[in-house]
Formats: C-alpha cells, sequence, structure tokens
C-alpha cells in the first residue's frame, strides 16, 4: 500500500485522493455502505410505522396514564424473543412492529461484519477472514449468551 | 402523564440530546441517559438498553458516509473490533449484575470525563515519528486520506497495535455497561495511543461503535432490556437530531460555548453521582 504512488493526477472527486484500493476492496466498501443506510432506513419506518399502529389499537393511549407505567417499567417489555415477536407479528401488535425494527437496527452491524467476511476472502487475504469471522463469531455469541442468563 | 405525552416527550428530548452530541462531537447516548432518568423518569436500565440502539442507529448512518470517503481505517477497525466486542460482551454482563444506583455512579464518573476530554484540541500534535511497530506492518495497517484542510492526501503509520487494543477492550466495557459508544475513550486510543490522524481516529471510531454496540445490544435485547415503547422514540429521535446536527454547522467550534456545555454536563454528572450515592 505504501510504496504505491500517493498522487493521482485527475480525480472524479477534484481534489487529490489517496492511492486508489483494488477492485475488490472498493466493491467491499460500496457494499458497506449501502447496508448500513438500507438498515438505517427500514428500521426507522418499521419503528414509525409500529409506534402508529399502537396508537391506532390503543386509542385509550391517549388518555390515561394507567398504561405508561405498564410500558415503561421493568419486565413488561414485550416481544423479547423470536417467539414473542412473531407471535406479536401474527397479531398485527405495533410494539411487536417496533421491536422487529430496533432488532432489524442491530443485526445492521452484524451484516456488516458478514460481508467483511467475504470481502477478504475474496481479496484472499487469510489473516483479515480470521479476524473478520472472530468478530462475527462474538457477536453471534452475544445473541445466543444474552438468552442463557 | 399519558403514552402520548410520553412518546413524544421521549422523541422529543432524544432529539435535542442527538443534536447537542452531534455538535459537541459526544454522541447521543450520553446525554440521552441523564435525560431519560432524571427527566423523565425512566428505569436506567431501559435507558441503557434505548440508548445502544440509538448509538447504533447513529454510528451506521454516519460510518456509511466515511466509508464511502475512505476516511475511517476499515483494517484496523476490524482488528480493535475483537477488542471492543470482548469488552461489550464483559460490559453488559457486569450491568446484570450489579445495583442500578453503581450505574449512576460510574455514569457520572464517565460523563465528567467526557466532557473534560470534549474541550481538548482536536489537532494533531506529534513532532516525533512515530515507533516502529511490527504487528502493524504485518496487518497491513497504514494507510493515506485525503485532508480537505490541507487539500493533500496525507499518509500515516500506525504504531501499538497492543496499547490500542488493550484500551479499546476498556472502551468496550464501559460502552457495554453504560450503553453509550464511548468514541471519548476509543478515538484517544486511536489518536494518542497508536497514532492515527485525528480525522481518521474520530471517523474509525465512529465505524467501531456500530459494531461494539451491538454486541450489548444483542445481551440487553435477549434479556428484556430494550422495551420498544422507550427505544423506538429514542432511536428515532437521536438520529434525526444527529442527522440535524451534521447538516448543521457540522462542528460546534467555537471553545465558549463549548466551556458553556462543559459546565452543563459537570452539572448533570454530579445529578448522577448524588443519585447514585444516595440510592434515589
Amino acid at each position: 500500500m505504501s510504496d504505491a504512488p500517493l498522487v493521482s493526477p485527475a480525480t472524479p472527486s477534484g481534489h487529490p485522493e489517496p492511492p486508489p484500493h483494488d477492485a475488490a476492496t472498493q466493491r467491499m466498501e460500496l457494499i458497506i455502505s449501502y447496508i448500513l443506510r438500507a438498515g438505517v432506513f427500514v428500521s426507522l419506518s418499521l419503528i414509525v410505522v409500529g409506534t402508529i399502529v399502537s396508537f391506532a389499537r390503543h386509542p385509550d393511549y391517549f388518555r390515561s396514564p394507567e398504561g405508561l407505567s405498564h410500558l415503561t417499567h421493568p419486565g413488561h417489555a414485550l416481544a423479547h424473543n423470536l417467539d414473542e415477536l412473531i407471535d406479536g407479528l401474527a397479531h398485527g401488535r405495533g410494539q411487536a412492529i417496533v421491536a422487529l425494527g430496533l432488532v432489524l437496527l442491530i443485526v445492521t452491524p452484524v451484516f456488516r461484519v458478514a460481508v467483511s467476511v467475504f470481502g477478504f476472502m475474496l481479496q484472499r487475504d487469510r489473516v483479515f477472514v480470521w479476524i473478520t469471522a472472530l468478530v462475527l463469531a462474538l457477536l453471534i455469541l452475544s445473541f445466543v449468551l444474552g438468552k442463557t442468563e | 402523564m399519558t403514552p402520548l405525552v410520553f412518546t413524544f416527550a421521549v422523541f422529543g428530548s432524544s432529539m435535542v440530546a442527538g443534536l447537542l452530541g452531534s455538535l459537541l462531537g459526544l454522541g447521543g447516548g450520553i446525554i440521552v441517559i441523564p435525560v431519560l432518568t432524571i427527566f423523565l423518569h425512566v428505569d436506567i436500565r431501559y435507558a441503557i438498553g434505548a440508548s445502544i440502539v440509538s448509538v447504533i442507529a447513529t454510528s451506521s448512518g454516519a460510518a456509511a458516509a466515511y466509508v464511502r470517503e475512505r476516511m475511517a481505517n476499515m483494517r484496523v477497525a476490524m482488528v480493535l473490533e475483537i477488542a471492543t466486542v470482548t469488552g461489550a460482551l464483559t460490559g453488559a454482563f457486569v450491568a446484570a449484575h450489579i445495583q442500578s444506583r453503581w450505574l449512576f455512579v460510574v455514569f457520572g464518573i464517565v460523563l465528567a470525563y467526557s466532557a473534560i476530554v470534549m474541550l481538548r484540541h482536536r489537532t494533531n500534535q506529534h513532532s516525533t515519528p512515530p515507533p516502529p511497530d511490527k504487528l502493524a506492518d504485518r496487518l497491513r495497517l497504514h494507510d493515506a486520506y485525503y485532508d480537505a484542510a490541507e487539500n493533500a492526501v496525507v499518509e500515516y503509520r500506525v504504531t501499538r497495535t497492543w496499547l490500542g487494543f488493550i484500551l479499546m477492550y476498556v472502551a468496550g466495557v464501559v460502552s457495554g455497561l453504560l450503553g453509550i459508544g464511548s468514541g471519548s475513550l476509543k478515538v484517544p486510543a486511536m489518536d494518542l495511543g497508536m497514532r492515527l490522524p485525528i480525522k481518521v481516529s474520530t471517523a474509525t471510531s465512529n465505524f467501531m461503535i456500530g459494531v461494539t454496540a451491538a454486541a450489548s445490544a444483542g445481551v440487553y435485547f435477549a434479556r428484556g432490556d430494550i422495551d420498544p415503547f422507550v427505544a423506538g422514540p429514542v432511536a428515532a429521535g437521536v438520529l434525526f437530531g444527529a442527522v440535524g446536527g451534521s447538516k448543521l454547522l457540522g462542528r460546534l467550534d467555537s471553545m465558549l460555548i463549548r466551556r458553556v456545555f462543559v459546565v452543563v454536563l459537570l452539572y448533570i454528572s454530579a445529578t448522577m453521582l448524588w443519585k447514585g450515592w444516595t440510592g434515589r
């Protein structure tokens, strides 16, 4: 990397650019950037839709303060495992839709790491395939470990 | 307070937290947690669970841009993520086994530290060449980036990879324990420890924060500490605020405004410490 020429003469951005990465790296960078933006956009939409559905289904949320303590006190969190989440979605519960959006947001960086594993495979960079795979394994472990506590 | 009022209050205050966090370069989590716990009386465990999700949202949003501009060093990020993710898992587990009041105390300390670090001048101030590091050579961590202020490509060499690794573990623990991005710990580990240029350190830190937070968020979700009713409006609010902040004027560079906010943040830190110490 460091022995490549530092200044490329004409660049699309109109300013000096660092030496270009190889094609596989560039593709990986683009895909990662796209995954991150798409993940944020879709999960945010789900959160907004779920919140609207929640209020549409529970007109009492507009008036009665009783519902609040039920919704925000420990031990009442809804849909925090996959079964509950699927069940909630099947019944069209707004909070389950919000939870789906939150889960999607949480797994977006996990997808990013998974794509990097493939990216480094394409570059035949064995050390980094292992490093990225280890990070991915630790992330998957977090979902499993939290459950068995 | 009805659920409707609560949703709007959480969304609104999260948006302000995201805006301030982005302008001050602190991140939204560290501001949204005191707001939720002190003013809206949300249980601190739910506040942490909501904050960690909002941290992923802002990091992913910002990281997308940094990767395209090639400001973040992805190889450094991948290596250090082993340390931050392990740390985050440690932190998320410890959080489950200590009393809530100690979370307030640790939070107060980290907030005070972050507020003071905010006053640090964000410039490259190294005069000596970086000491050689065989590990960095072997992992090919050295890179170059385009610096807009200098209108030039700046080449840099990475050093002290092991020191960075250890510091990143600590940053991961804090992130998992308190549900914040802990950028104020990650950035100095990279720019003072590993000698990455400050802009690259900031971008790489932002890029890593999402993965670190995903590890602890997984634990918090499985445990039931991520309440959609709180976390939904917090994630949306902090993200909108952060996007607004980055569009508004980049960063608040006025030292006067920064000093004013340091006082405000130190006051909030003292309130959190007091709340934890007295157990009320």
